[in-house]
């Protein structure tokens, strides 16, 4: 019951913004499910395969998908996955995370401002 | 297309790639503004973000697998089911005017950078030993 509730929410938020949904996925893995951080991230990123593919065929359909311009960050981001999946395993992302949350910050008031 | 631009797509594109992998998102968070950056409106941006999303965490999803940490039945469950939130979240994205829409992503980042910074400040246990 609680993963159907974590896979709606995460569903929404996939295709409301454009984001896979692990943003949501991954607390509520941990904190729903107490599974451990590794394993939530893990498991998220499985599940936003799915979540994806159903908002590329929705989008598709309403033709605002540039294919050209996905392919421009998605396979260097492909490349990114197996070095980031790999480098979760050996370092601790803790100091990664806080970096992390002021380039969201910073991003979010450009876009606000732009 | 500019040199400069490729270029700028392929390290940023690499970089969130990495942060995805890292913290187990689709990277989406960063493939929206970086595709809006590049001119593309704010929901021509989250649709394509989407579909360079598909092959970041497929790889990512595989890898993953390789050290065991990925549970097939919960990924399969909440993969499925998010499968009727997104016609719900796709219908209201279209519905929202992109100005509005794009302050709402924003203000999502800032919920997201929040919640990453409480996940590392809560310090829990973040690599238990493997068995």
């Amino acid at each position: 019951m609680r993963l159907v509730a974590i896979g709606l929410a995460a569903g929404v938020f996939s295709a409301l913004f454009g984001v896979g949904g692990g943003i949501i996925a991954v607390p509520l893995l941990i904190l729903a499910l107490g599974l451990p951080t590794r394993v939530a991230t893990a498991t998220s990123l499985g599940a936003i395969g799915i979540t994806a593919l159903a908002g590329v065929v929705v989008f598709s359909l309403r033709g605002e998908i540039d294919a050209g311009y996905a392919a421009l960050v998605g396979l260097p981001a492909t490349a990114g996955a197996l070095l980031g999946t790999s480098l979760q395993q050996r370092i601790d992302t803790r100091m990664l995370a806080y970096g992390f949350s002021l380039l969201l910050v910073v991003v979010g008031a450009w876009l606000l401002v732009s | 297309m500019t040199t400069w631009t490729i270029v700028f797509a392929l390290v940023l594109g690499l970089s969130a790639g990495v942060l995805a992998g890292l913290f187990g998102v689709g990277g989406g968070v960063l493939f929206v503004p970086v595709l809006v950056a590049l001119g593309l409106g704010q929901l021509e941006a989250q649709a394509t973000s989407l579909l360079a999303i598909l092959p970041t965490v497929a790889a990512g999803a595989w890898n993953q697998r390789r050290y065991g940490n990925l549970r097939i039945r919960p990924a399969l469950i909440v993969g499925l089911v998010s499968v009727a939130g997104v016609e719900i979240g796709a219908q209201i994205a279209t519905s929202l005017d992109e100005t509005l829409l794009r302050r709402l992503f924003a203000i999502l980042l800032f919920a997201v950078a929040a919640q990453l910074a409480w996940r590392a400040y809560r310090g829990r246990p973040r690599y238990p030993e493997s068995p």
